[in-house]
């Protein structure tokens, strides 16, 4: 064989084409002055219900809207527009979370302008989501009382990728014998410094707490101005 | 349904590198390529084990059928202001700076996905 062989050296991000869609929603998000904040979860710890609870509250002073991911059904999407604001379904297929280019085409026709909060719920999965920067301005992974204590130490790269924990359910903790200590140690293990807020969409308790904070991480990002990729992969070095 | 959920993960990722590499390849004159080498961050969210048998999914009838797929793992490290110097993470289970055990979440490593190399046979 007369044919040699040689290397190339090339510094490629895999997910180059996700991030640069990101990085131009982030922009357009902060020139339109719209906060944006994702949530991931595993499935069943309660984003929708949060999110409808939070729409409900938080659209009597500001202009809400959200849009919400599935593998397969409208469900969310129709509990949702019980709240009265926008609501849009992604309907993902067979892929397992959300990427920047679903988010930009599910915008098209959507005035940003006209909102001030917009939130993304992932699709429930603790593990592909956390590799996917959505342009979003906040990142919020919530995990039931009902989960374990020990979620944080099982997927510390989702935790990772996250800005805030909210721990949800938090009306059933003592049926459950939730162990708070515990799942903070665990929060802080992977993640050291992260806020921790505590939740019951259903009983109402901690949601003012959670209302005020969004409101108050809003009020800083438009005084600070559009954040470099808070969630981008290590640039090539 | 997990399990599932994560293949399919890594196949998307396999089949941006598949389309990566072979972009790379057209810009260099059609060379063949036998080989892509990826560095891979224990914090990106991808797992190696599934990755590199969705590769192989992911060459059936490209031009990169019957090349490997050479991963690199990066470990995970943090800034430690305590140190201030860059150290590796105890675990990933417990960010902590493994010199002098100050907790820091600073990653300065660990999440890379990126293609570094291509072998290429001309």
């Amino acid at each position: 064989m007369s044919s040699s062989t040689r290397m190339i050296e090339v510094r490629q991000n895999v997910l180059k084409q996700n991030d640069l869609v990101a990085r131009a929603l982030r922009q357009r998000f902060h020139d339109a002055g719209v906060f944006v904040v994702s949530m991931v979860s595993s499935p069943g710890a309660g984003k929708t219900a949060l999110l409808e609870r939070t729409l409900s509250l938080l659209r009597r002073q500001f202009r809400v809207a959200a849009l919400v991911g599935d593998l397969a059904t409208e469900n969310d999407a129709a509990r949702l527009a019980r709240s009265q604001a926008p609501v849009k379904q992604i309907i993902t297929g067979t892929v397992c979370h959300l990427e920047a280019a679903m988010v930009q085409s599910a915008l098209e026709g959507w005035r940003l302008d006209d909102l001030d909060f917009l939130f993304i719920e992932n699709v429930g999965n603790l593990v592909c989501p956390s590799s996917y920067d959505l342009g979003e301005d906040l990142r919020l992974v919530l995990m039931s009382v009902t989960e374990g204590e020990d979620k944080p130490l099982k997927y510390p790269t989702i935790f990772n990728s996250a800005d805030v924990a909210v721990i949800t359910k938090i009306d059933l903790a003592s049926a459950v014998e939730f162990d708070a200590v515990a799942a903070n140690c665990n929060i802080q293990a992977v993640r050291p410094r992260m806020t921790v807020l505590d939740v019951s969409a259903k009983s109402g308790e901690g949601m003012e707490e959670f209302l005020n904070f969004l409101q108050s991480r809003r009020s800083t990002a438009r005084a600070q101005g559009v954040s470099p990729d808070p969630r981008a992969l290590a640039a090539p070095d | 349904m997990l399990l599932c959920s994560v293949a399919m993960h890594e196949l998307s990722i396999a089949m941006s590198i598949v389309e990566l590499a072979q972009e790379e390849a057209d810009r260099r004159g059609g060379v063949q390529i036998k080989a892509v080498y990826l560095r891979l961050g224990l914090l990106s969210g991808v797992v190696k084990e599934a990755l590199l048998s969705s590769y192989e999914m992911a060459c059936v009838d490209t031009p990169l059928q019957g090349s490997q797929l050479r991963i690199e793992e990066v470990p995970v490290q943090v800034f430690c202001r305590q140190c201030n110097a860059q150290r590796p993470v105890h675990s990933t289970q417990m960010f902590c700076c493994s010199e002098c055990g100050t907790p820091t979440g600073e990653v300065v490593q660990g999440k890379e996905l990126l293609v570094v190399g291509l072998e290429v046979e001309e």
